[in-house]
């Protein structure tokens, strides 16, 4: 009896962590003219996955927008190995590579997946991997084959096998509930990772991707806490009279950029050092300033300060009598930037014609901005972490939903998300 | 042991239409229920007749009246224009009257939420709606409540009042929302 009662409890505590899954569908609103068309053969398998492996690869090769990934009702035979390809026929349906595979399973639990990445002009083979996941396992092992084809192919590390962090609010006024979720890039495997009857916002990665940190208002007063992904153990790091706000983590993993206030409500943003509690101030200055990120050599920090009217973006060094420097002047709205993982470039919120909207600065020329959205309240840009993709939240139907755009513009995706409104992506890092 | 069987079948059923687990590796939240101190001043929590306690007289000591702030026909919620600070006119006498109870009553505290619309970035709009419980903050001090009696936080865009992407919506969720407690 007490183990059946144990069980359902299980059960029930695992249901209640567990988000649903499938939580967006990727819609392509604009697509590269240029993708590199590719088939994805369906991998043979044992018939017992219930992952789909081939299908998820080709839905991260596509969504990234570099690729068109043939629909597999198109394809005439179905190989599995690179002997079995006739590579007339692949390239007469206008394809430039084709990936071949197959699943055997090792047991009840584990599998076995091999395959190939062939280029259908020379026939010259690519990559051949085999790879073991077990049965939980499988959708990273797609995500990683993924990015193994990406690389090979563009050059640029893949990132799908990463993963979001990102804030849903369900519930209308005044009983909103708010949880904080990571999910996988493509939005399945979502996980509660904190949930509450008050706000809570500003996720951030820990550069390790273990930890995120993050804005909670359970006590009706903002505390910033951080939270070890693996076991949900948490603690307070910042919880001062006023504002704790707009964690940033340094790149070392050491440090943490915060917006504090003092009694009279001034937001001036301050370094906290975790190992040892210490606060240094690096902003002073009666206006608002806030929304800290770090260089890429952690020596300095941009922020937006509203210092001149109204906000824009700032950077200032990190060493004592260092002077802010003003980056953006197009414009009366510029604001909460986040650096490329290069940082040849930065993403911030800017407004034109009444909308907030993202848009890019180049950080090496001229500083020249390029708006890449069109919506009426497009916020929270974050780079994917080989900076190939920005994830950002907009509006749609009067409901907060995420959405992609590259640096360049040229790919626009939404991804729609079957319940309540979904805000403030952060990318995690590789 | 009937019903804690039950109750452990009620939660199976809720974790059902949660969507059941697919694997074993999920981690457990921390879920925060919210603990709203003193329900809030929007509702009209009226105490009753305390409203005009003579100067001097029940002062310094929490004894029933104060936690509630003044009768309610002393507004609680002052309302702002777009990426504004200023006090409109009109909340004069909200103004006024808070801060005449809150002289009259030095251990009564009030804590002022500062909002704002949904439109720009969050953090800046926690930028805002601070200022604009500072505002309210320094009004209610010129007119006789004490430092210590208040409290300032800022909820940004994140607590609207009401939902919607209009001026409609947007002019009744820029506001500081005064919430007298213990």
């Amino acid at each position: 009896m007490n183990k059946v009662f144990f069980s359902l409890l299980l059960m029930a505590c695992l249901g209640l962590s567990q988000a649903r899954s499938a939580e967006f569908v990727v819609e392509v609103t604009r697509g590269q003219d240029n993708a590199i068309p590719i088939a994805i053969v369906p991998f043979v398998d044992a018939g017992t996955a219930d992952v789909d492996v081939a299908q998820v690869v080709s839905n991260d090769l596509a969504r990234s927008g570099r690729f068109k990934a043939m629909d597999r009702k198109d394809m005439v035979e179905k190989p599995h190995t690179g002997a079995s390809i006739t590579y007339d026929d692949w390239r007469r349906l206008g394809n430039d590579y084709v990936v071949v595979g197959l699943m055997t399973a090792q047991g009840s639990d584990r599998y076995n997946i091999s395959f190939e990445l062939y280029n259908v002009l020379n026939h010259q083979r690519l990559l051949g991997f085999q790879i073991s996941a077990n049965r939980p396992g499988l959708r990273l092992a797609s995500h990683q084959i993924a990015d193994m084809i990406f690389d090979k192919i563009t050059g640029i590390r893949g990132a799908f096998a990463t993963r979001i962090a990102y804030v849903s609010v369900s519930g209308s006024v005044p009983n909103r509930s708010y949880r904080l979720l990571v999910a996988d890039a493509d939005g399945e495997n979502p996980h509660v990772v904190m949930q509450s009857n008050e706000p809570l916002m500003s996720p951030a990665w820990s550069p390790d991707g273990q930890n995120l940190a993050y804005v909670s208002f359970e006590h009706r007063l903002p505390t910033v806490y951080v939270q070890y992904l693996k076991t949900g153990e948490r603690h307070v790091v910042s919880a001062k009279a006023g504002v704790n706000q707009a964690p940033a983590w340094s790149p070392d993993g050491r440090k943490l950029a915060l917006t504090l206030s003092t009694r009279d409500g001034n937001l001036d943003v301050y370094v906290l050092d975790l190992a040892t509690d210490g606060l240094t101030r690096i902003t002073d200055d009666p206006a608002i300033d806030t929304e800290p990120q770090w260089s890429k050599d952690g020596q300095s920090l941009y922020f937006t300060s509203d210092r001149a009217g109204g906000p824009q973006i700032y950077k200032v060094g990190l060493q004592p009598g260092d002077k802010p420097r003003r980056l953006t002047f197009q414009g009366n709205y510029n604001a909460r930037p986040r650096v490329s993982p290069d940082e040849s470039q930065l993403a911030f919120v800017t407004q034109e014609e009444g909308a907030y909207r993202i848009a890019v600065m180049d950080l090496r020329g001229r500083g020249d901005v390029q708006v890449l959205t069109k919506g009426q309240f497009d916020v929270s840009p974050s780079y994917a972490p080989n900076g190939a993709m920005i994830i950002y939240a907009s509006r749609d139907r009067g409901r907060g939903v995420l959405a992609l755009v590259t640096p360049d513009a040229r790919v626009q995706e939404r991804l729609e998300s079957s319940e309540g409104e979904v805000q403030e992506p952060a990318w995690s890092p590789f | 042991m009937k019903k804690i069987i039950s109750i452990a079948c009620l939660f199976a059923a809720a974790a059902l239409l949660a969507g059941c687990p697919k694997k074993a590796t999920t981690v457990e939240p921390p879920v925060a229920g919210s603990q709203v101190p003193g329900a809030g001043g929007t509702s009209g929590a009226d105490t009753g007749s305390t409203t005009t306690s003579p100067l001097g007289g029940d002062a310094g000591t929490m004894g029933g009246g104060p936690g509630g702030g003044p009768n309610a026909s002393v507004g609680r919620i002052i309302y702002f224009d777009f990426d504004k600070s200023d006090i409109r006119p009109e909340f004069a006498a909200v103004i006024s009257g808070n801060a005449q109870f809150l002289a009259a009553h030095p251990g009564a505290k009030l804590k002022l939420e500062g909002n704002t619309d949904e439109r720009g970035t969050r953090e800046y709009n926690i930028g805002l709606g601070e200022r604009r419980a500072q505002a309210v903050r320094r009004a209610l001090m010129l007119q006789g409540a004490s430092e210590n009696q208040l409290t300032t936080v800022s909820f940004g865009a994140e607590r609207p009042a009401v939902e919607g992407d209009d001026e409609a919506a947007w002019a009744k969720n820029r506001r500081v929302e005064l919430v007298y407690g213990p």
